[in-house]
């Protein structure tokens, strides 16, 4: 099928194209130079915005915690369901959608690539049979290994090499395809209900420090050329005077760094950029941890921003939720897994008035508007722990207007508020630095040369989003630029139009893309790994890897490692 | 002979997955590493009661028909009816389970698994007050306290304790199979001396023997894997446990909660709590409390008996206390070997694990009402798909009337009470030994069901019909697709 979007606004940031007007041709699937215009499907977008499709680098949508996290909470669900329609299955929302609403979801926004950021491997299976039911987007998901026995014991006797060799194993064979750390050291403490306190607090009975296991596999990352940074969920997160254990995370891997490339992904930073001592003289980090990104070239940061809302809080930190469940008092999930990892879920409630979700409401937006390269910071609520993913365009209405971030401050906490720097930043994004800090950035940080752009032999994953820039301010018309990305004209995915006027006109299947990693002895890997493999886990071996019927469209990568 | 290797017993919850099956001229031959219950399975699926032709009722009379008549006969009922109840699905693999709620969402019907008669109770209480707990191999390397209450995984998950728990051994624990081998000497030779006392002395009373009176031995305060087993009767599961507690009949609330008190060191002003006297119930919550890492596994003794849901909201809230002074998790013993898989799907494509009604196009869940128990005993389902399950003999009379009196289709390998009194039969393959799939372990880890011989000709897995029936439905209904 070909398709040519004639006329419309350009941000494709990646090719230096600011808002020209230029007609986008596809076909099959793919942007292409040119198609003939008598057979091809015209979109007429003149007067409209039209960027590649949106890419998350980071939203909690499938798996054994979210699924958890679903069951836990009916309430959240029954106030916000989608009935069947002809074209797409029912299901409900709200803050952890079911895996068909989600899907379409984000293809109503023009989202078209999603990141699903914590996976057990030992429940990969399940994390894939629901990324195979979320319909549309393509995905990938990161395998939790921060906390794996295998990477601890190797890394713990300096045996780099070999422990690369597993994580590419463990990559492959549970079709991952970035390296996920979350508290490292923290979550096996957590098996016996504790935690680490710093980067330099040996984990129990493994001789090692979290230093150690960032630094560590941050060389594994290197050893195998994968297309992400490691990608980090730091010790101490979600503690006032975190943001040293943040600021100390970024710098332990700083010497790493080859040509200026990023080498350490910081995901959700909001909720590891509190100052203060405690939850009563806790106050925002964000300026310290901007002066430091501002001034190196080997780090990016999604924002993790939160939303004033009612929703469900998930990580793989399970000291972290049960911490939430104490302050809150609210139901609580945790799920540990064997030799890997932990998880918990606390349903949550961000106030306006409370004096710590203000704080946490202004971190978010300090942290993007205070980083100056667009490049490096991106806008996510790390989906559904700070709000759920359909807020980003109110998000992006806050980066844009600092009208609306004044309207909303109006509503908050009087004492966050007089504390909060957010007042004094001028600093407004145009649709330029919106298309990088909502996709273009992302998948530009992932490695991901197909998406995030609109050059030929791209992906034909477009957004068209019903706003003129040279009749809109966004500044003034906040509430327009909203409305534009909360439904956008028409989404294209793999050159097929799949959301016309914010609706949802056909029902495709998604692609996971997965890395397939070549080293040269991978046959010794295994076999050490099939020698412990009974004393670690209680599946056999055979029955571990996920195989590639459980994806509904498998798109491999091929990675060459340099060992 | 072949042997295939690291086959998934589809039976029970625990999902043992280490079984070989021996081949010989692609018939099972032989089992090994299986239970009694897995084995048997294994060995006489193909037993007598298996279905091999699809069935019509015609004139009261079951009269053998093609497949395809059955199909299209059983997607006629379902397209006709105006609120279809869809029940089973946890005996089979998931795959059927995502294809049999894409049908009721077609057809606006309820679909409910087994949960509904079984663990719903823990379900309402997860959803209630949340649910620490974590994956078997945790438990295996990590746990020196595991507590089985109101379950008897000696008989009902026969590789339970030998797999996951007292007698598994982990990083960090020994496995405790050898202390129980000296238990069951030493209690073999005090049953002798008791019989030579007897015969000295004839009939003359004996006092009661040490492990039939409920005091806790002294080596519960040792640091070292413990086995506590809480229950009505003494089963076997309590004769190799360290402790066994007897709890009156319907008493297991009183019982938590006392447990609760004593955690938060509150003084009970009784004697006996459940016919517990109070001084051993204290030692026991020390034990708790002092534990590295303490497991509580739960099954339908305490969701089906007494205060139900309201027993678990206890469990659940002693764990919750539990984990203010160390490490502790709870975990359902779950019956059917995908039971847990049913629940899963069901999430994740609508949001809930059981009880899911689409009469209104999106889905509803209101246990209590749109559970199909329920449905029945009201009467307003007007037919029924019961799939890889036999609600005849386990619900209530008048629920079964229901069902017997609206048009009734069941999928299943065996002529089950069900079956008897169905409208139209099919037979099914029997996943994980004659089609694969899918299944969640109790601990929600998934493991693949394996193919390792063919089904009778002309026999489907649930999954295939479940589907050709859907697409008869459309076609019925004038819908296109797949």
């Amino acid at each position: 099928m070909e398709i040519l979007i004639k006329n419309g606004f350009v941000f494709d940031p990646i090719n230096h194209i600011n808002g020209e007007r230029m007609d986008i041709a596809i076909r099959n699937g793919k942007i292409v130079d040119s198609v003939d215009e008598s057979s091809a499907k015209v979109i007429n977008a003149s007067g409209m915005i039209v960027m590649p499709g949106g890419v998350d680098i980071h939203a909690h949508i499938a798996g054994s915690e979210v699924n958890a996290g679903r069951l836990l909470r009916p309430e959240d669900h029954a106030k916000d369901v989608e009935p069947k329609t002809p074209i797409t299955r029912s299901g409900v929302g709200y803050s952890i959608p079911s895996t068909f609403t989600t899907g379409y979801r984000y293809s109503r926004m023009g989202y078209t690539t999603v990141m699903n950021p914590s996976m057990p491997p030992l429940e990969a299976k399940h994390t894939h049979e629901e990324l195979s039911d979320t319909p549309i987007i393509d995905k990938a998901t990161f395998p939790l290994l921060g906390d794996w026995w295998f990477a601890l014991e190797y890394l713990s006797r300096g045996q780099i090499e070999e422990c690369a060799k597993h994580i590419a194993w463990m990559i492959t064979s549970t079709k991952g395809y970035a390296i996920k750390i979350v508290n490292p050291g923290g979550l096996e403490s957590w098996g016996f209900g504790k935690n680490v306190e710093s980067l330099d607090t040996e984990v129990p009975y493994f001789n090692i420090t979290p230093r150690e296991i960032i630094r560590g596999l941050c060389k594994v990352n290197k050893m195998l050329n994968l297309p992400h940074t490691i990608h980090v969920h730091t010790n101490n997160l979600g503690k006032p005077g975190n943001f040293a254990t943040c600021l100390e995370t970024m710098k332990c891997v700083e010497d790493l760094a080859v040509d200026e490339k990023p080498v350490i992904h910081i995901t959700h930073c909001q909720f590891c950029a509190f100052k203060g001592e405690d939850w009563r003289t806790m106050s925002s980090g964000a300026e310290e941890i901007a002066k430091y990104v501002n001034n190196r070239s080997h780090v990016t940061l999604d924002m993790g921003q939160v939303i004033f809302t009612d929703t469900t809080t998930m990580t793989a930190d399970g000291p972290f939720q049960y911490t939430l469940y104490e302050l809150s008092g609210n139901k609580w999930v945790n799920h540990d897994v064997e030799t890997e990892t932990s998880s918990g879920i606390v349903p949550f409630h961000y106030r306006r008035k409370s004096y710590v979700h203000a704080v946490q409401w202004t971190i978010g937006l300090e942290l993007a508007l205070l980083i100056k390269d667009t490049w490096k910071i991106y806008m996510t609520t790390d989906h559904p722990n700070g709000g759920p993913f359909t807020s980003y365009p109110r998000i992006i209405a806050w980066l844009m207007s600092s009208q609306a971030r004044k309207e909303t401050l109006k509503k908050v906490n009087p004492r966050a508020r007089s504390k909060s720097l957010l007042p004094t930043i001028d600093r407004e994004l145009d649709f330029y630095e919106i298309a990088i800090m909502t996709r273009v950035g992302q998948a530009k940080a992932l490695g991901l040369k197909e998406k995030g752009h609109l050059g030929v032999g791209a992906d034909a994953d477009v957004a068209i989003y019903k706003i003129n820039p040279e009749l809109t301010d966004p500044s003034k018309d906040y509430k327009l630029v909203r409305k534009a990305f909360e439904r956008a004209a028409y989404t294209i995915k793999s050159g097929e139009i799949v959301v016309k006027d914010g609706e949802v006109v056909k029902h495709v299947e998604g692609a996971t893309i997965w890395l397939k990693i070549k080293t040269s002895s991978p046959i010794e890997v295994s076999e050490d790994i099939k020698r412990r493999f009974r004393e670690y886990w209680t599946v056999e071996y055979e029955n571990y890897p996920v195989s590639e019927k459980y994806l509904a469209i498998s798109n491999p990568k091929e990675v060459e490692a340099s060992i | 002979m072949e042997i295939v290797k690291a086959v998934t017993c589809p039976v029970c919850g625990s999902l043992c997955d280490d079984i070989e099956v021996v081949m010989e001229n692609g018939k099972i031959v032989d089992v090994r590493n299986a239970c009694a219950a897995g084995a048997a399975k294994f060995l006489n699926y193909n037993c007598e009661h298996r279905i091999l032709k699809p069935l019509i009722r015609k004139n009261g009379e079951f009269v053998e028909v093609s497949l395809d008549e059955a199909i299209r006969k059983a997607a006629e009922i379902l397209a006709n009816a105006s609120y279809p109840i869809l029940y089973g699905w946890s005996s089979t693999s998931c795959e059927a389970v995502r294809v049999g709620l894409e049908l009721a969402e077609e057809i606006g019907g309820v679909i409910d698994n087994t949960s509904t008669v079984c663990h719903g109770p823990s379900i309402l209480s997860i959803q209630d007050v949340g649910i620490p707990s974590c994956t078997l191999g945790q438990i295996r390397h990590r746990a020196d306290l595991v507590v089985y209450w109101g379950s008897n995984p000696w008989s009902a998950h026969p590789r339970h304790i030998e797999r996951y728990t007292a007698f598994s051994e982990g990083r960090f624990q020994k496995s405790t199979w050898r202390r129980y081998l000296a238990k069951i000497r030493a209690l073999i030779a005090k049953k002798k001396l008791e019989r030579a006392f007897k015969r000295i002395f004839f009939k003359r009373e004996i006092s009661v023997p040490p492990h039939l009176r409920y005091e806790p031995p002294p080596f519960l305060e040792r640091k070292e894997r413990k086995l506590i087993v809480i229950d009505v009767r003494r089963t076997k599961s309590a004769e190799i446990a360290d402790y066994f507690i007897k709890v009156e009949p319907g008493k297991d609330y009183e019982l938590l909660q006392a447990l609760r008190m004593l955690i938060r060191d509150q003084e009970i002003e009784t004697d006996k709590v459940a016919g517990v006297p109070v001084e051993y119930l204290e030692e026991v919550a020390d034990v708790m409390v002092n534990c590295d890492f303490g497991i509580l596994f739960f099954g339908v003794g305490l969701t089906m008996s007494g205060a139900k849901m309201r027993n678990i909201d206890a469990a659940i809230c002693l764990t919750r206390d539990l984990n203010m002074r160390t490490k502790f998790v709870i975990m359902p013993m779950r019956g059917h070997f995908n039971v847990t898989g049913a629940n899963v799907v069901s999430t994740w494509q609508t949001g809930y694990p059981f009880a899911v009604d689409f009469s209104l196009g999106y889905p509803r869940y209101n246990p209590g009402e749109t559970s199909v128990v329920d449905i029945l005993l009201r009467g307003e389902s007007d037919a029924s798909l019961i799939i890889a399950s036999d609600p005849a003999s386990s619900f209530p009379k008048k629920a079964v009337e229901h069902l017997a009196k609206t048009p009734l289709i069941v999928i299943d390998p065996h002529m089950n009470v069900t079956a008897q009194i169905a409208d139209v039969v099919i037979p099914s393959a029997f996943v994980g030994i004659e089609a694969e799939g899918t299944a969640y372990r109790m601990d929600h880890v998934p493991l693949p069901l394996k193919k390792i011989v063919e089904p009778p000709e002309g026999i489907l897995p649930d999954e295939e019909i479940v589907r050709r029936i859907l697409v008869e439905v459309r076609r019925l209904k004038g819908i296109g697709g797949s």
